[in-house]
């Protein structure tokens, strides 16, 4: 073998690592491509143009409405009672959501962690409620509280939680209720799923084990469920929280914010805003402001968690 | 039975019961003759029965119009999504690359982002090109925000298909690509499927980039149509019930048919949460 032939072949067998590493670093992306250029110009760009929204003035309905305005919607907005109402709104629909959601799909979950006749079907039933369309849910529940074609008007009479039948989604004390408890029934599936996929992950000679040692059933779930689970429930509870915040089609479709915006969240409200009024200006300087609030809390939620899983 | 096992029979009566009492609500005053609506207004089963709800639904309104776009609009969406998503899902699955991290953070925050943000400034970029008005535009947006959780269940999908498949049949001359088509995929479909089932109940269910961006009745998905119908003829009770179990049918299809794989679909963020 002489020298030439091994330098041939050196440079051929680095031709061929070079096209390798081109190759590992190019073809990704050509797998990747479709999604990337579908999500940059339909969720990114216009992400980037509604952040430019929030400093100028665009109404529709006013065709003198041009130009760039600087912080006046900002300013507009601090003194916009119905902003601070629909802030307020969203802390109590997202907190009474998600405590019931999370309490009872935990509980449906601990229920169905263990055989029993017919546990397929009773599975597929409770968890129906996740798959009906939500415009559907909404309608149902405003349907059940309307006092001439549903029942619970008449129900909550008989209990003596209210004197007559009416409806509580025109009552501005009472309407929030309504889509609260189409939420928390349209998402027990979601946490019971979850969950139950958690439970079932858990080793089962863990509870042998304390079963022989006599432990009571609160010990065992205390010592053994709740620690096992306890790194999922942080992650879906952080997620899930954003989510409802964010979920607006049962308040839209039941109350439409109203009576008197006493049902708006901040996501409905700034919906309304665009979507009934067509000012995109001032919408979406809310949705800004929606943004650096949910931001705000993600980062205060990743804060604790890594200073309470170093120490 | 054991007084143990009846508590727990008990508490999960009362789960299904709260489940189902909505959808059963809405089957009994869609079968309610309009005459019985307000003398039985409480009963749980009317003492006559009648289909002409469904019937008026059927031959008198614009229903079945409404209907056959939303399922055009989810099918479309369906396998659009699924087509891009099995290419990026295979590329978190297969490759280590320079932007990986990044582009799944990217992923992941367009899932929690507010999606009142985009509304308008997607009207106001699609209505000069006539994408309003159009299901096309709302196949384009459903599409986009939905890529990012079915990529993620598409690769969780390929994560469970071992390496050595692809890289034998690369050995025996296959390109990427070629072992990709005839030997992954094939051996994907269930994954495909159920990524289909999810886009699909998604898309079947989106209400607020319809109302923002269809005003025309000819190309009105479901919701919109309902919604205008109730706004409208908000006496038609029967009818509107009739309607909503309409809507109700092909949901609960898809919910029998993805029913094995909602675990992994809720992990992976599935849009409908």
């Amino acid at each position: 073998m002489n020298s030439h032939t091994v330098a041939a072949k050196t440079t051929r067998s680095s031709q061929q690592k070079l096209k390798l590493v081109i190759s590992q670093l190019i073809e990704p992306y050509l797998y990747l491509s479709p999604a990337l250029i579908i999500i940059g110009l339909i969720i990114i760009t216009p992400t980037l143009v509604g952040l430019s929204y929030a400093f100028q003035s665009i109404e529709l309905l006013n065709p003198f409405s041009k130009g760039w305005v600087g912080l006046a919607h900002f300013e507009k907005m601090m003194g916009d009672r119905y902003f601070f109402k629909a802030l307020g709104n969203t802390l109590d629909w997202t907190l009474i959501s998600l405590f019931f959601q999370f309490s009872l799909g935990l509980g449906l979950a601990m229920l169905l962690n263990r055989q029993f006749g017919g546990r397929k079907l009773v599975q597929a039933l409770v968890f129906l409620p996740w798959a009906v369309p939500t415009f559907l849910s909404g309608l149902t529940w405003a349907w059940l509280f309307n006092p001439v074609i549903g029942v619970l008007p008449h129900w909550m009479t008989d209990l003596g939680l209210i004197a007559e039948p009416f409806n509580i989604l025109s009552d501005p004390q009472l309407a929030m209720y309504g889509p609260i408890l189409a939420n928390i029934w349209f998402g027990i599936p979601f946490f019971a799923i979850t969950l139950l996929a958690a439970l079932q992950s858990i080793p089962q000679d863990l509870y042998e084990a304390a079963g022989i040692d006599g432990a009571s059933p609160w010990q065992i779930f205390i010592k053994i469920t709740l620690p096992f689970l306890a790194p999922m429930i942080a992650i879906t509870v952080m997620l899930r929280t954003i989510w409802i915040a964010n979920f607006a089609d049962l308040i839209i479709v039941m109350t439409s914010g109203g009576p008197a915006n006493s049902t708006q969240t901040l996501p409905s409200y700034i919906f309304t805003t665009a979507y009934r009024r067509l000012d995109f200006g001032y919408a979406s300087a809310m949705a800004v402001a929606l943004l650096i609030l949910l931001m705000m809390y993600a980062l205060i939620l990743l804060h604790l968690r890594s200073k309470l899983f170093r120490g | 039975m054991t007084f143990k096992n009846i508590g727990h029979r008990l508490a999960i009566l009362l789960y299904v019961i709260f489940a189902l009492f909505p959808l059963y609500w809405l089957l009994k005053i869609s079968v309610t003759p309009n005459k019985l609506l307000y003398s039985e207004g409480v009963r749980l089963w009317p003492s006559e029965f009648t289909w002409r709800n469904f019937e008026l639904v059927m031959t008198q309104s614009e229903f079945p119009l409404f209907f056959a776009n939303s399922l055009t609009v989810s099918f479309s969406t369906a396998i659009l999504t699924t087509l891009i998503a099995t290419g990026a899902g295979y590329a978190f699955s297969r490759f280590s690359f320079k932007g990986k991290v990044v582009i799944s953070a990217i992923l992941l925050i367009t899932q929690m982002f507010p999606l009142v943000m985009v509304l308008a400034p997607i009207y106001k970029i699609m209505a000069p090109i006539g994408l309003t008005n159009s299901l096309l535009g709302l196949v384009l947006i459903y599409t986009a925000f939905n890529v990012p959780f079915a990529t993620f269940l598409m690769q969780s999908f390929f994560d469970g298909i071992p390496q050595d498949l692809e890289e034998s049949a690369m050995v025996e001359g296959c390109t990427r690509f070629g072992a990709l088509r005839r030997v992954i995929v094939p051996l994907t479909l269930p994954g495909m499927a159920a990524t289909l089932g999810f886009v699909f109940t998604a898309a079947w269910s989106e209400l607020l980039f319809a109302l923002m961006l269809i005003s025309d009745n000819k190309v009105s998905t479901f919701p919109v149509g309902l919604l205008n119908f109730v706004s409208k003829f908000a006496v038609e009770w029967g009818q509107m019930m009739a309607a909503g179990v309409m809507a109700l049918i092909p949901a609960c299809l898809f919910f029998a048919f993805i029913q094995r794989y909602l675990v992994q679909g809720l992990t992976a963020g599935a849009v409908k949460g």
